[in-house]
């Protein structure tokens, strides 16, 4: 049964994939992609969003981040990354639905954006922070004690949101406002699984400014 | 309205897509539910209370607990009632829906919403976007009967309601589904043979009805 994945360092749509087989168990070949020059491989196994990750298990390719996570969590049954309860199955992707549509969507938008556009968007995502952080009150993680679909989907937040917050010059995460939220992004850090696979911190401004300039760029001519 | 697994109350909108989902759902499970007509303009308390967070329809309250967004809804409503399983069994044919329920919900009510909403070369470019949406999902699609294969099931519950506006699409747009996407116009057809879809969906022309009335009150003629 052989399982590859297709990746890049930076990405933490790919990271999340990674922290999920770990936390399974799961052997897996990772190859590397050049997101500047994408291999024939990785065009021909995901040839709508031609994007990492993509999973492959035994030659059949997943894609999308989420939809892999779930994918792992119906073949692999060990070590389970969504509540067995339907209830708490829905309130698990409802918070990651959250997280990917109202907060990544709005610091994306303010990534690639400038002046009173950019402003707006950091605005926004701060509103769609609050209702994470009320959801956050009291526990360690979103569904318990143990990390769960729910914060390898907003676990991004916890290394990677740092970076953005330098390269834009702005704060998001503001510990007064948010320390229910503030206590979860440690936690999560200190697990061993994730600890142990995170991108260099050290190399990530480097990259994330060149991504927003290429970014910036590619808009002027619309 | 109670059911073996307590009491089942859907509040949405009838021309609503996200709506028709979960309707179809439960039809197909044959779970009886009260059905509750909201208007956007004036929400209920029920509803503001019900799903705080974005104040939408569809919402299905289920023993008093709310579950929102309508592609989790349909996975819940499977999960909890296991007849008719809505799902495939295997893994891998459940990830395949899922990409393709994510693809129709990212891909066509914004590309259907650009259709009746922008004029000149914007409009044009909504077009093209939208034969193309068409013919990729006529692509998985394949000699299929359904989406996912002999069976009626999740990624057919998440597409079949758009079938309502093909009409309004093709107005709007001047083309031919039928011409453009014949396999989907089999498919549609198909699906509308089954007593939980056509007791669900709209006439496709309250629905262009509806779309002018839009394109009025939003000053797009």
């Amino acid at each position: 049964m052989e399982v590859k994945l297709f990746g890049a360092w930076s990405s933490p749509f790919v990271r999340r994939v990674e922290w999920a087989l770990k936390i399974k168990g799961i052997k897996y070949e990772y190859i590397e992609e050049d997101l500047y020059n994408k291999s024939p491989s990785l065009l021909t196994y995901s040839p709508i969003n031609k994007q990492v990750p993509v999973l492959l298990h035994d030659g059949k390719p997943i894609i999308e981040s989420m939809v892999i996570i779930e994918y792992i969590d119906d073949t692999w049954k060990q070590k389970p990354l969504l509540p067995i309860d339907p209830y708490q199955r829905s309130m698990a992707r409802f918070w990651s639905q959250y997280v990917e549509d109202k907060f990544y969507e709005s610091v994306k938008r303010a990534f690639f954006t400038e002046g009173e556009e950019q402003k707006a968007a950091v605005e926004s995502a701060v509103e769609a922070l609050k209702p994470l952080e009320q959801e956050l009150k009291g526990k360690k993680f979103f569904c318990g004690e143990e990390i769960g679909f729910v914060d390898l989907v907003a676990g991004w937040i916890a290394h990677w949101l740092e970076v953005v917050e330098e390269v834009l010059c702005i704060k998001v995460v503001d510990p007064e406002n948010f320390p229910s939220l503030c206590a979860w992004m440690k936690n999560f850090v200190e697990v061993p699984v994730i600890k142990e696979n995170l991108p260099a911190r050290d190399q990530m401004p480097g990259f994330y400014r060149m991504l927003r300039q290429s970014g910036l760029a590619s808009c002027d001519g619309k | 309205m109670a059911t073996e697994k307590g009491e089942v109350l859907l509040l949405d909108l009838w021309v609503s897509v996200f709506g028709q989902r979960c309707r179809i759902a439960l039809a197909e499970k044959g779970v009886e539910y009260e059905y509750r007509e909201e208007s956007l303009l004036d929400k209920s308390p029920l509803l503001l209370k019900m799903n705080p967070i974005h104040k939408k329809i569809p919402v299905l309250i289920h023993d008093g607990k709310p579950v929102c967004e309508s592609l989790i809804i349909v996975q819940y409503i499977d999960e909890v009632w296991t007849n008719n399983p809505l799902l495939p069994s295997d893994s891998y044919e459940r990830a395949k829906a899922r990409f393709w329920a994510d693809f129709v919900d990212k891909k066509i009510y914004e590309c259907g919403t650009k259709l009746w909403r922008l004029k000149g070369e914007a409009h044009d470019e909504a077009k093209k976007d939208m034969i193309e949406i068409l013919k990729l999902l006529e692509g998985e699609l394949g000699d299929k009967k359904y989406f996912g294969g002999e069976t009626f099931g999740f990624m057919d519950i998440a597409f079949v309601p758009f079938t309502a506006w093909f009409y309004s699409y093709e107005t709007l747009g001047n083309f031919s589904t039928e011409n453009e996407c014949p396999k989907l116009v089999a498919w549609a057809k198909r699906c509308m043979e089954r007593e939980s879809v056509t007791k669900s969906l709209p006439h496709p022309y309250k629905v262009y009805e509806v779309v002018v009335k839009l394109k009025k009150r939003f000053g797009v003629e």
